[in-house]
């Protein structure tokens, strides 16, 4: 908790990007809920392919202490990618110190910048040896956030409540394992 | 041109306005406002009622009828018609089309606000061509017929069949009266007048879309006397167009009409 | 209390708010959440949600329920927009209160589904039949969006006048948080005097455009023109940012003007002052305030995501006074903030 005190000088640009149906674009509304819910100032953009389903997507998230002007997100502070061409295609944009969580599981290229910190985390693996691969975004959500700091994870956990339609509310608990899960993999690498 | 009803016959119905039609001789405009009116007037509906004009001859329907009346873009009186009666369900909310308007632009409309079992109603006006814009080819107009655009007579070939519309609704669940009737004798304008009732008393009391379909006469844009338009419809319309009830709810013993559409 | 919401369903909330009880609208990207939305609230206040068969059918069932008497909106992006052109003529014509969302996507023809704001002539010149104009609002973020939708339904009744909600895809789409509070409006709203409910106790109504007689159609034209002039001396809302201490003036609007809001930081930290002018209405256009703000000789910059449409406006307002420069990404493409900064320095520099 005592991270969270250092919310004056946040402003993070976050591109989540991988296959439709990878449940990329709730990865990005629930970290902007959380940041919401953390007193910070959010916007979230979703960016389709040509295809809504199977091509691929991404959401561009904003997370800071001041006032959002650009909602877009064009050089990020940190992504997530979830497959190998999303890796291609952000990779260059990342500024430098910022941040990149490569689903090691789908990916097997390894980043060739040594200008910002990397975390391979086998997201896929880790939600399948929870019980249900689809877990694997909450997993790499659960990395980001744990290698910011400024973020409670239970405040994401808190934020996954709010973005899961009542129907899918039987599903939290396995989500909120999978983020754990992404957290640990950071903070005990 | 030479008024069908005078001022003082039409002032008889309290529903129309003590003016002249603009009608032409032998235009069966006239004939279906008025019967429209009566049926209104002996409903006592008049105060409760909202009708919603077409583009076309009876374009300025308003200018008779002696109740609260919209125009419409061309073709769209049933989508106009179900936004009104959605506002204002308990009134009496009927759209007045010809066959251009209803038959050819507005088809998507007509057939999907019967679809929909709007409870409204239709009053359908049949001459088989395009008169306000001097007598062209209409979707019902009859094979062989000649109109300014198909100077040879309609030919199915060239110019596809003639359109019936009520056969087609038919099929629909949402439509629960449909009828067929024609205006060129006064038997028949009695019988009109019955059907155009019973389809407005369908809307007040029932769960779905009511039509009728009124075969009329157009001498000018015929090239005939209003004499040979009447043959005309007698000869050639009843024939392709037959007349009659196509469609009709079962009435229960409270008096109500149909029972399988759910109530909007 | 803050919602994290988007755009769209912000939109369908403040309606819902401002007393929209009539809906009716066909699918298209990126307003789906528009019609979606309806479909669950409206039947909570017992209003009527309607998925049409067309956009043409839509937008004739909200004339309907215009006449009605209702509150109704209908919403589209360019494609359907430009089908229900025949209706918000004639809506404009029998000068019917009703509310239209325009969430642009690229054009022209079916185009694709990423924001575009090349319906800008299409909204603020008439685009239907004949010499009307609808009053558009242009929001840019999604609390404006809620708070100018809510009042858009009160501007259309006060001026008995069809009102656009002009966005794009990426305002339809972008969640932000909200506090969903009702502005309040301090004019006083006109009576219903034209519905047509059934002439109970009064004199049969009709509403229509179609005037035959001598002169009465140019006497109906001069009636709505009398009304745009007054909604052009008491409406027109702009936003204006530091312009006069300016090396270079940007005039953007919505979506746009929030890119350039982060262009303005970023040169600033350059050392080169940015000020911003932000059209809210986009008609009536606020061409005098901008006139009189802008100082001779002025480097002005206009960027859209179009070929350039609010740029002609800026010209005419401006009347030569200034050096106006454009900058416009088309067909679904948004302007970078780093090719924005890079047009202002070498703005600059020019002197």
């Amino acid at each position: 908790m005592e991270k969270n005190n250092q919310k004056n000088n946040i402003d993070e640009r976050v591109i989540i990007a991988g296959f439709g149906g990878q449940g990329v674009m709730l990865m990005g509304k629930i970290l902007a809920q959380a940041g919401m819910l953390a007193g910070l100032n959010v916007t979230w953009i979703p960016k389709y392919g040509a295809e809504v389903r199977g091509g691929t997507a991404h959401c561009m998230v904003r997370i800071s202490h001041k006032p959002i002007a650009s909602p877009l997100v064009e050089f990020p502070t940190a992504i997530i990618v979830l497959n190998k061409p999303s890796l291609v295609k952000f990779e260059n944009k990342v500024r430098p110190q910022g941040t990149v969580i490569v689903n090691s599981s789908l990916i097997d290229e390894k980043v060739t910048r040594d200008d910002v910190k990397v975390y391979y985390v086998p997201c896929t693996l880790l939600a399948n040896q929870l019980g249900d691969v689809k877990g694997s975004n909450m997993v790499a959500l659960g990395a980001l956030v744990a290698s910011w700091g400024f973020l409670n994870i239970d405040v994401v956990k808190e934020a996954l409540k709010h973005m899961l339609p009542a129907y899918r509310h039987k599903y939290i608990p396995l989500n909120q394992k999978a983020l754990d899960e992404g957290a640990h993999a950071i903070t005990n690498a | 041109m030479k008024d069908m009803i005078s001022p003082k016959r039409s002032a008889k119905a309290k529903s129309l306005k003590k003016v002249q039609f603009h009608y032409c001789s032998g235009c069966g405009h006239g004939i279906i406002h008025r019967i429209v009116a009566e049926i209104i007037d002996e409903m006592g509906l008049r105060e409760n009622t909202i009708a919603i004009a077409p583009v076309g001859c009876s374009v300025i329907a308003y200018e008779y009828f002696n109740f609260d009346v919209t125009e419409a873009a061309h073709g769209r009186p049933p989508a106009v018609a179900t936004g009104i009666k959605r506002i204002h369900p308990d009134k009496l909310v009927f759209t007045y089309q010809g066959d251009g308007d209803l038959a050819a632009i507005g088809t998507s409309e007509i057939i999907h606000a019967a679809n929909r079992g709007e409870r409204i109603t239709t009053v359908f006006v049949n001459n088989a061509v395009y008169g306000m814009t001097n007598g062209q080819m209409a979707p019902t107009t009859l094979l062989g017929q000649r109109t300014e655009t198909t100077p040879l007579g309609r030919d199915a070939l060239r110019e596809g069949y003639p359109l019936k519309i009520m056969e087609m609704l038919a099929v629909l669940p949402g439509v629960q009266f449909l009828a067929r009737s024609t205006v060129h004798t006064p038997q028949e304008i009695l019988k009109t007048k019955k059907l155009i009732k019973r389809a407005f008393d369908v809307q007040l009391h029932g769960h779905g879309f009511s039509m009728v379909e009124v075969l009329s006469m157009c001498p000018t844009c015929w090239g005939m006397t209003p004499l040979e338009a009447l043959d005309f419809v007698r000869n050639r319309m009843i024939p392709f167009y037959p007349l009659g009830i196509i469609k009709e709810p079962d009435k229960n013993e409270n008096g109500q009409y149909g029972k399988e559409q759910p109530k909007k | 209390m803050k919602v994290l919401t988007n755009g769209n369903e912000a939109i369908a909330e403040a309606a819902v708010q401002a007393g929209c009880r009539f809906y009716a609208g066909y699918p298209i990207t990126p307003q789906n959440e528009i019609p979606g939305y309806f479909a669950r609230r409206m039947p909570e206040v017992k209003g009527t949600f309607i998925q049409s068969e067309s956009e043409i059918a839509a937008i004739n069932m909200v004339f309907g329920a215009a006449v009605a008497g209702a509150r109704c909106m209908t919403s589209s992006s360019g494609p359907g927009i430009s089908l229900k052109q025949e209706g918000i003529s004639y809506i404009a014509a029998c000068q019917l209160p009703v509310v239209i969302v325009n969430m642009m996507r690229g054009g022209p023809g079916l185009g694709d589904v990423s924001p575009a704001q090349s319906d800008y002539f299409q909204a603020t010149k008439g685009g239907g039949h004949g010499d009307y104009h609808m009053i558009v609002f242009a929001p840019e973020d999604v609390q404006e969006a809620y708070t100018l939708t809510f009042n858009a339904f009160n501007y259309a009744d006060y001026y008995r006048n069809p009102v656009m909600i002009l966005g794009d895809g990426i305002l339809g789409q972008m969640m932000e948080p909200i506090e969903q509070v009702n502005p309040s409006f301090e004019l006083p709203l006109p009576e219903k005097d034209y519905i047509l409910d059934g002439c109970r106790g009064r004199e049969a109504r009709s509403m229509m455009s179609l005037f035959l007689r001598e002169g009465e159609l140019e006497r109906h034209n001069a009636i709505l023109q009398e009304k745009y002039k007054r909604i052009q001396e008491e409406l027109c809302l702009v936003e204006m940012v530091d312009v006069d201490q300016s090396d270079v003036v940007i005039v953007a609007y919505g979506t746009v003007a929030r890119i350039c809001n982060t262009v303005m930081r970023e040169a600033s930290n350059e050392g080169i002052k940015v000020g911003l002018i932000r059209p809210i209405t986009l008609w009536p256009f606020p061409a005098k305030q901008i006139y009189d703000k802008v100082k001779n000789n002025a480097k002005v910059l206009v960027v859209e995501m179009s070929a350039g449409q609010m740029l002609e406006d800026v010209k005419l307002a401006l009347n030569g006074k200034a050096n106006i420069d454009f900058l416009g990404r088309m067909g679904g493409g948004i302007p970078l903030v780093v090719d924005i900064l890079k047009k202002v320095v070498s703005m600059k520099g020019d002197s």
